[in-house]
C-alpha cells in the first residue's frame, strides 16, 4: 500500500515531528508498505495530488497538523488518513475547548478561566483577574490554549507574577488558561482502539529528576525524565485513572488513538484530567509507544494497527 | 492487556549506554525553536555568522588552484597534530597586528576556536570543577562546560566587561569553600554576547588576579581584529607575558569560518598537554584549510579584506543601533559594541524572550532568547542580535517586526495591571533626542549589563 507520511510542518513542534514521521516511516518500510514522506509545505496539496497515496499517517504535531487543518484537508482530498477527526482534533488542540467539553460530561479537571487577548483588549477582563486568582488559589497555572508542548506554560506563584505569565501565553495563541495547579503524580494514559472499542493501555508516570515542573525539554529527553511504565499505582486509582482516559477519549470524539494526560493530586488523592493529544509523539522516547510496548504491542504492530484504522473508518 | 516491564526497553535501550555527563546536557527547547529560526522566510538576527559573500570568490578559487597544482599530495595528506608550519606564519601575522609576539613552538592549531575550548575543559576540568565565565557567556561554550560537568559560576558584567570586583568577591567566597577555579573563560573584546569590551584597567587586575592565584585565563578573542571605532587595547596574553593566559584565535571572523582553523598558544606545559588531547580528538587539523591560509596571506592583503569586513560590519552596526532607537520601545535597553557582529538587549522584567521569540517567529523573524548564555536559569529578559550576516534592508525590518512584538506585549501587559497603556508606535512621538528617562526597574537577581540607549 502507498503510505504519505505527513510530518514536519511549521509548528514550534516541527523537530519533534520530524523524529515521529522517521520512525513512522521505518515501521512502514519494515511492513512492506510503499513509503512517501512529506515535509507538509505549502505544496501539500500538489503532492498529495500527484503522488495519490491510498492512505496518509498523520505524524504532524501542534498546529496545522493537530488541531483540524490537515485532516480536513485530507477529507476534502477523500485521502483516507490516521487518528481523529477534524473536530476532536479542534476540540483537543484548544485546551479550553476540550476542558469545557469534559467538564460538561462530569469528566473531572482541574478548574480554569480561559480568556481571548481580545476580552483583555476590548473588554476589560483585567479587572476581573482578582476573583479569579481568588478563586483558583496559587499557584496559578497559566497556559496557552493551543500550544501541543510544555512551551508557554508558566506558575504564578503570586498575583504579580500573573500578568507576565500570561503575557508569556499569548505569545503562542490569542486564548490562554488559567489554571489550578494540582500538586502530585503526573500521568499519561494512552488509548488505542481495539477489535472491541478504546482500550486504555498501561499508565506511564512521568517523574522529572531534576526540575521542578515536567517541562517541554525534559519531555523528549531521555535523561531529563524518568518514564515509569506500568505505572505504580493501587490497583483502584489506575483503575479509575483508565476509566477517566476512555471517558474523556469519548466525550472528545477521538479515533485510532490519543493520549490522555490527568494529574494525581497527592493530598487529595483525586485524579483530574488536563488535556488529550490526538497526535502524541511517535518517537523513541514517547509515551504512547512505551505503553504500547508495555501492553505487548511493539512498535510495528501499532503503527500497523492505527493503519487499518484509519481504512476501516474510509468511506466505501 | 497485561501490564508488562519490557515496556521501559525502547527508551531504556539507549538510556543505559549514556555516559553521565549526556545527562546535564540540555537544549531541545532552545534547539526546536531555534530550528524554526533556520525557515528561508524568516529574518534571523539569531545567528553568529560572518558574511563570507564579501570574500572574492575569484580569489578563492584562484588560490585553491594553486594549492591543488602546487602542493595536491600534501593538502591531501595528513599533517602534525600542532599543525603545518607554513600556517604558524600568518597566524603569528595575525597576532602581531594585535601586539603579540610568539614563537611558531608556542602555537597549536585547531580546527576551529571551539576546539580551543573543548580541549582546555578535556585537558583541566574533572567533573565539579570550577570555572568562571562571563554572565552572559558565548553561548557555544555552555554547552561544552556542561559536557565536561563544570560548575560554572557566571560574574555580571557592566559597560566596562566583566565585573572584577564581583570576581573578587567570588574567588574569596570559592577560598572560603576550600575551592579554586580552573580557568577564567571570557572574550574581552567585544564580547559575544554582550557587545562589551574589558577595559585596560580590568585586564591589568584580571591579570594580576590570575598571576596572585595560578589561575589560568582562557583569552577568547575572535573579534579583535573587527573594531569600528575607539582605540585597540592590549590583549591579556601581552599583558600577562604568557605565563598564565591561554590565547584563542581563529581565522573564522576574519578570513572564513568554512576553513575551520583556529589556534590557541599557550604556557609549553599547557601547550603539551593540549597537543595530546588534540592528537586523541581528531589527529590534526585539516592540512587542505591551512595551505589555503598559507597562500592567501603569501598571496592576497588579508589586513585590507579585513578591513572590508569592518566597513561593512561597522554600517550594519549603525542601522541596527538606529533600528533599534527607533523602533524598540523606552523601557527597552541594548549594548552599543565598539566592535564584532552583536548587540546585546535587555527588556522589562516581565517579558520573557523565549516565549518573545515564539511569538516574533510567527512574524519571520527570530534572536537568540537570552538564557541560551547562562548556565543557571538567568537571561529570560534578554536577547542578542547579529548585525555582521544579515543585510541592511533586513536589520532595519526585523528590528522593526521585533520592536513592534515587544510593544504589543507591553500594551497587554499595562492593560493587564492597570498601567497607561503603552503608546502605540504610530501614536508615539518621534524620540530623537537623547533618552533621559530612567531604565526599567531590575530583577533584584539580574544582572547589570552596560545598557546604554541610543548614541548620544
Amino acid at each position: 500500500m502507498k503510505v504519505a507520511v505527513l510530518k514536519g510542518g511549521d509548528s514550534l513542534e516541527r523537530q519533534v515531528s520530524l523524529r515521529s514521521g522517521a520512525r513512522v516511516e521505518d515501521a512502514l518500510d519494515r511492513l512492506g508498505h510503499e513509503v512517501v514522506a512529506v515535509d507538509v509545505g505549502p505544496d501539500l496539496v500538489d503532492r498529495l495530488g500527484a503522488e495519490r497515496p491510498d492512505v496518509a499517517f498523520v505524524a504532524l504535531h501542534g498546529r496545522g497538523g493537530e488541531d483540524g487543518t490537515v485532516q480536513e484537508l485530507l477529507e476534502l482530498l477523500g485521502i483516507p488518513y490516521t487518528a481523529s477527526g477534524p473536530s476532536a482534533c479542534m476540540r483537543c488542540m484548544d485546551k479550553v475547548v476540550a476542558k469545557h467539553a469534559l467538564r460538561d460530561a462530569g469528566v473531572p479537571t482541574p478548574d480554569f478561566y480561559a480568556f481571548s487577548q481580545a476580552a483583555f483588549e476590548e473588554l476589560g477582563a483585567a479587572r476581573a483577574l482578582p476573583a479569579i486568582e481568588e478563586r483558583l488559589d496559587f499557584p496559578i497555572v497559566v497556559k496557552p490554549a493551543g500550544q501541543g508542548s510544555a512551551l508557554g506554560i508558566k506558575f504564578a506563584a503570586t498575583a504579580d507574577d500573573v500578568p507576565g505569565a500570561i503575557v508569556a501565553a499569548f505569545s503562542y495563541d490569542t486564548k490562554v488558561l488559567l489554571e489550578r495547579h494540582v500538586a502530585g503524580r503526573d500521568l499519561a494514559v494512552s488509548v488505542l482502539e481495539g477489535p472491541d472499542g478504546p482500550e486504555a493501555l498501561p499508565i506511564v508516570e512521568a517523574v522529572p529528576q531534576d526540575e521542578s515542573f515536567y517541562d517541554f525539554e525534559s519531555r523528549y529527553e531521555i535523561g531529563r525524565t524518568r518514564f515509569i511504565c506500568p505505572a505504580d499505582l493501587p490497583d483502584a486509582v489506575a483503575e479509575r485513572a483508565r476509566e477517566l482516559a476512555l471517558e474523556s477519549y469519548r466525550v472528545l470524539g477521538c479515533y485510532g488513538f490519543a493520549r490522555v494526560d490527568l494529574m494525581l493530586d497527592s493530598a487529595s488523592g483525586e485524579l483530574t484530567v488536563l488535556e488529550a493529544n490526538v497526535i502524541p509523539g511517535l518517537t523513541d522516547t514517547s509515551l504512547l509507544p512505551l505503553a504500547a510496548e508495555a501492553a505487548g504491542i511493539g512498535f510495528d504492530a501499532l503503527i500497523a494497527r492505527v493503519l487499518e484504522l484509519a481504512l476501516a473508518r474510509a468511506p466505501a | 492487556m497485561p501490564p508488562s516491564r519490557s515496556g521501559a526497553r525502547d527508551i531504556e535501550r539507549y538510556a543505559g549506554l549514556f555516559a553521565r555527563r549526556t545527562q546535564v546536557m540540555k537544549s531541545s527547547a532552545m534547539r526546536d525553536l531555534m530550528a524554526v529560526t533556520a525557515r528561508p522566510e524568516v529574518i534571523s538576527l539569531a545567528g553568529g555568522l560572518p558574511d563570507t559573500s564579501t570574500f572574492p570568490a575569484e580569489d578563492f578559487s584562484a588560490l585553491m588552484a594553486r594549492v591543488g597544482a602546487d602542493d595536491a599530495a600534501r593538502a591531501l595528506q595528513y599533517g602534525p597534530t600542532e599543525g603545518l608550519d607554513e600556517v604558524k606564519g600568518p597566524i603569528m601575522e595575525v597576532m602581531a597586528a594585535e601586539g603579540m609576539e610568539v614563537e611558531p613552538d608556542d602555537l597549536l592549531v585547531t580546527t576551529g576556536g571551539q576546539q580551543v575550548i573543548d580541549l582546555v575543559c578535556k585537558t583541566l576540568i574533572d567533573p565539579g570543577d570550577v570555572v568562571i565565565a562571563e554572565a552572559p557567556t558565548y553561548p557555544g561554550a555552555a554547552p561544552v562546560f556542561v559536557s565536561y560537568q563544570a560548575d560554572v559560576l557566571q560574574i555580571e558584567m557592566d559597560e566596562d566587561g566583566m565585573r572584577i570586583d564581583v570576581l573578587e568577591q567570588e574567588l574569596e567566597r570559592l577560598d572560603r569553600e576550600g575551592r579554586a577555579p580552573k580557568f577564567i573563560y571570557t572574550v574581552p573584546s567585544f564580547q559575544n554576547p554582550a557587545g562589551v569590551t574589558l577595559s585596560l584597567e580590568r585586564r591589568r587586575r584580571l591579570v594580576d588576579i590570575a598571576h596572585r592565584r595560578e589561575l589560568l585565563v582562557l583569552e577568547d578573542n575572535p573579534y579583535g581584529m573587527l573594531r569600528y571605532e575607539g582605540e585597540p587595547l592590549p590583549t591579556l596574553y601581552t599583558l600577562d607575558g604568557a605565563e598564565f593566559v591561554i590565547y584563542l584565535g581563529t581565522f573564522s571572523k576574519i578570513l572564513s569560518p568554512g576553513l575551520r582553523l583556529g589556534w590557541c598558544a599557550a604556557p609549553r606545559p599547557v601547550l603539551d598537554k593540549l597537543n595530546l588531547g588534540k592528537g586523541a580528538a581528531d589527529l590534526c587539523s585539516s592540512p587542505l584549510s591551512q595551505l589555503f591560509v598559507r597562500r592567501y596571506f603569501d598571496e592576497r592583503d588579508w589586513l585590507a579584506y579585513v578591513g572590508k569586513l569592518t566597513g561593512v560590519y561597522r554600517r550594519r552596526r549603525d542601522i541596527m543601533l538606529e533600528a533599534l532607537a527607533e523602533h524598540f520601545p523606552r523601557e527597552a535597553t541594548w549594548t552599543r559594541p565598539q566592535g564584532g557582529l552583536f548587540i546585546w538587549a535587555k527588556l522589562p522584567d516581565f517579558i520573557d524572550t523565549t516565549d518573545l521569540l515564539a511569538r516574533a517567529l510567527r512574524d519571520h523573524v527570530a534572536f537568540v532568547p537570552g538564557r541560551a548564555a547562562y548556565l543557571d536559569g538567568r537571561g529570560g529578559t534578554e536577547m542578542r542580535l547579529n548585525f555582521s550576516g544579515v543585510s541592511d534592508d533586513a536589520i532595519r525590518e526585523g528590528v522593526r517586526r521585533i520592536g513592534e512584538v515587544i510593544r504589543e506585549q507591553l500594551a497587554l501587559y499595562g492593560r493587564l495591571t492597570g498601567a497607561e497603556p503603552a503608546p502605540s508606535r504610530a501614536s508615539e512621538p518621534a524620540r530623537e533626542a537623547p533618552a533621559s528617562h530612567a531604565p526599567a526597574a531590575e530583577a533584584p537577581d539580574s544582572q547589570v549589563l552596560p545598557l546604554r540607549r541610543k548614541a548620544g
